[in-house]
């Protein structure tokens, strides 16, 4: 039966292939040079640099974090390149035409068409590629609502005070060792604001493409929504498939002012290594949040992609009333790790926060949920709901269940639950005996059991989330 | 033997579970149309004959033969089974939790029907069929929403077996004690619903420990099945005689192939 599951599971990865776009690649290496000519490429103004060299000072001090449970040999930062564009974005296309047809090819490739009448209706979509974005859809009908939708590069030139006055402001600079990495050489992501009051007429859609070989992704994106707005945020990522390990370390901020609304979803798809656990992207990301009164700040990620995933996207709850939430899926095989969950910060009085963990490891692959709920001395009335559940297939894999709870006011509820299950034989056994292969139950058994998490996604969404784990006949019942 | 071309034949079937050896020479020889009891004590190797024929993992056939409608059963796979025709009725229904059972039937019959080269039953269609069904095993409309056996009481579950066979339309139905765990209005239903599919190119497994199911769904054959062979077959009233007499009569006698229709 685990061999019927672990062919099932042994699919190929579709988005492997590589692009054949002419690059400009900067030379591995990591130091103060390096940062400038970053900055110089994007033409940052000097205080966005400065920000940079303190960050990458900050770093230079930081040790590499070890207390995941994840295995990999230490990453020569060194033996990395920090930047790699298209050369035919050098002369910056004005326009879809202008644009290099390959890179239009590789987006659609992926089922992500940037040409806008081929799109799907309601959804603007970022196309980062290595470094650079390669293109922005939608963005006059969204300038006509205020929403600023554009490559955070563009954002630095085009809306410093915006910047300047949020970046770094929900994760610092010396957060963490890989936060610090990515204040100093990060490259490009998203930056959207959202005006009081204004609900973004579309989903909003960031998809981070990595193509050139032995360089590092480094994301950053921010998002603001201001008092009483709404926006849905979705974010999608692939890589080829190479033998060697490849970087990527993302920041993602969220200001949640009163009374906001964001939805943040993630399919992450990155490459994840071959059978054996060659190759594959190492994704260490920090995402948070921070919600002010009555805000409300919703994390949705499906992880099934990189060879060893750190990844805890997290919610301050400052104001009061204010709501988090956390549902996740992180399907882990072959010798994948994945050590991710998130943290939920209640201040606020009466603050709120669920988290849906849905963990599923397969083949010789380990899948760990690591999560802190903190119940601040001012949280009064504040209330937690964690559900853990791990989904085992096969017998070598492993899965990990890491909850901390702090709670220093007595008025404060944290409620926890966790189990552990396996496809059985019995399951098989029944779906195949009603004519169903072994290759559709099995993904029928895990749809299933991450069904909570899925209807959180947008619906465009779980079109590709359908497509990595194969969904069907959903809601039909009338 | 008669004319008429056999469904199902089995033929010095010799099976095993982890090495023990369960099914000891057994045959068995079933037209299209007909229903054929297996009663048996505990252990007899009832419930193993289901698994054998629906090519369960780990049950593993040692020698014999076996064809479903003249193609070889052994070689095919757990699921070109059912697609061909055969369909088990659990004892106990394993749960899928978070799969509808709709979702679930719909993928079932769609599979069966590309099988076949038809083309996928359209929502519309198939919600229609899945709520009649329903009705007919005396099933809330709403349990097609529900997790594929998810908190089902035993009887509701035995009445989801059904409402699959239903849906799914088997050539050979194996059930499996059906009858295990049921009050005596869930037994009425399972039989009336059994009985509603009774016809003349749909054949049936009946295997019970007790004559009471064979009330409702009245047998053309019964087969007594002891350690592995069947000892006795006849009719009917072959049941009746076992409820008032009890197996152990039975268990002493020479098991021989002649004894077998």
């Amino acid at each position: 039966m685990t061999e019927q599951i672990d062919k099932a599971l042994a699919r190929e990865y579709e988005a492997g292939f590589v692009s054949d776009v002419e690059s400009e690649t900067f030379e591995p290496g990591l130091d103060e040079s390096v940062i400038q000519r970053i900055s110089e490429m994007k033409g940052e103004p000097e205080w966005m640099l400065e920000w940079r060299l303190s960050a990458f000072r900050e770093w230079l001090e930081m040790e590499e974090p070890d207390w995941a449970l994840v295995d990999y040999p230490k990453i020569d930062f060194q033996a990395i390149s920090y930047y790699s564009a298209p050369k035919s974005m050098k002369d910056k296309p004005k326009s879809l035409d202008e644009v290099d047809p390959e890179l239009l090819r590789t987006y659609e490739k992926l089922g992500i068409p940037l040409i806008e009448q081929q799109m799907l209706a309601g959804i603007a979509v970022d196309a980062v590629f290595d470094s650079v974005s390669v293109v922005t859809t939608f963005r006059d009908k969204l300038e006509e609502a205020g929403v600023i939708f554009c490559p955070i590069s563009e954002a630095i030139k085009k809306h410093p005070e915006l910047v300047k006055k949020y970046l770094g402001s929900v994760v610092a600079k010396k957060d963490n060792y890989y936060a610090a990495l990515n204040c100093a050489v990060f490259t490009d992501g998203s930056f959207v604001y959202i005006p009081k009051g204004t609900r973004c007429p579309m989903e909003l859609s960031t998809y981070f493409r990595i193509n050139e070989q032995n360089t590092g992704q480094f994301e950053r994106t921010l998002i603001i929504a201001d008092e009483g707005s709404h926006v849905s945020y979705l974010e999608g990522c692939t890589a080829p498939q190479r033998d060697e390990n490849q970087l990527h370390a993302a920041v993602v901020e969220l200001v949640a002012m009163d009374n906001a609304e964001i939805k943040y979803s993630t399919v992450q798809n990155w490459y994840p290594g071959d059978e054996n656990g060659k190759g594959g992207i190492y994704n260490f990301v920090t995402k948070r949040g921070i919600c002010h009164t009555s805000a409300k700040i919703s994390w949705t990620q499906v992880e099934t992609g990189s060879a060893v995933t750190w990844k805890y996207p997290s919610c301050i709850l400052k104001g009061d009333n204010s709501v988090g939430e956390f549902y996740s899926v992180a399907l882990t095989r072959g010798r994948q790790q994945a050590d991710t969950g998130t943290k939920m910060i209640h201040i606020g009085k009466n603050t709120k926060s669920t988290i849906i963990a849905k963990g599923i490891s397969a083949g010789k692959s380990n899948g760990s949920y690591r999560g802190l709920v903190r119940m601040n001395p001012g949280a009064d009335g504040a209330r937690n709901f964690t559900q853990c559940d791990s989904l085992l297939i096969g017998d070598q894999c492993g899965a990990h269940t890491f909850p901390y709870v702090e709670s220093r006011n007595p008025s404060a509820i944290i409620e926890h639950e966790a189990t552990t299950s396996k496809v059985s034989d019995e399951q098989m056994f029944l779906c195949r005996q009603r004519g169903l292969d072994p290759e559709k139950a099995v993904s029928m058994i895990v749809n299933g059991f991450c069904k909570e998490v899925f209807k959180e996604l947008p619906m465009e969404f779980a079109v590709e989330a359908g497509k990595l784990l194969e969904i069907s006949l959903e809601g039909s019942v009338g | 033997m008669s004319n008429t071309k056999s469904l199902l034949t089995i033929k010095d079937l010799h099976a095993s579970v982890e090495e023990k050896q369960i099914i000891k020479g057994l045959d068995l020889d079933i037209k299209p149309g007909e229903v054929h009891a297996i009663m048996g004590p505990n252990g007899a190797g009832k419930s193993t004959l289901g698994y054998v024929l629906s090519g369960r993992d780990g049950y593993s056939v040692e020698s014999g033969s076996v064809t479903l409608n003249g193609e070889d059963l052994l070689e095919m796979e757990t699921e070109d089974r059912a697609r061909a025709g055969l369909f088990l009725a659990f004892q106990y229904p394993v749960e899928i939790p978070g799969v509808s059972n709709l979702e679930f039937l719909k993928a079932s019959v769609d599979a069966q029907r590309e099988a076949r080269g038809e083309d996928a039953i359209s929502s519309a269609d198939f919600l229609k069929e899945a709520k009649a069904a329903c009705k007919q095993v005396n099933l809330p409309v709403a349990f097609l929403k529900r997790g594929v056996n998810e908190g089902f009481s035993g009887g509701e579950k035995k009445r989801n077996e059904l409402m699959q066979m239903l849906l799914l339309k088997p050539k050979l139905c194996i059930l499996d004690e059906t009858d295990s765990g049921l009050d005596i209005d869930a037994l009425q239903v399972v039989a009336e619903g059994v009985n509603s599919q009774r016809s003349a190119d749909r054949s049936f497994i009946v295997v019970t420990h007790y004559q009471r199911l064979l009330d409702y769904i009245k047998p053309d054959f019964v087969h007594v099945l002891s350690d592995g062979k069947i000892v006795k077959s006849g009719d009917a009233s072959l049941a009746l005689e076992l409820e008032a007499q009890g197996y152990a009569w039975l268990q002493k006698e020479p098991a021989e192939d002649e004894l077998e229709g």
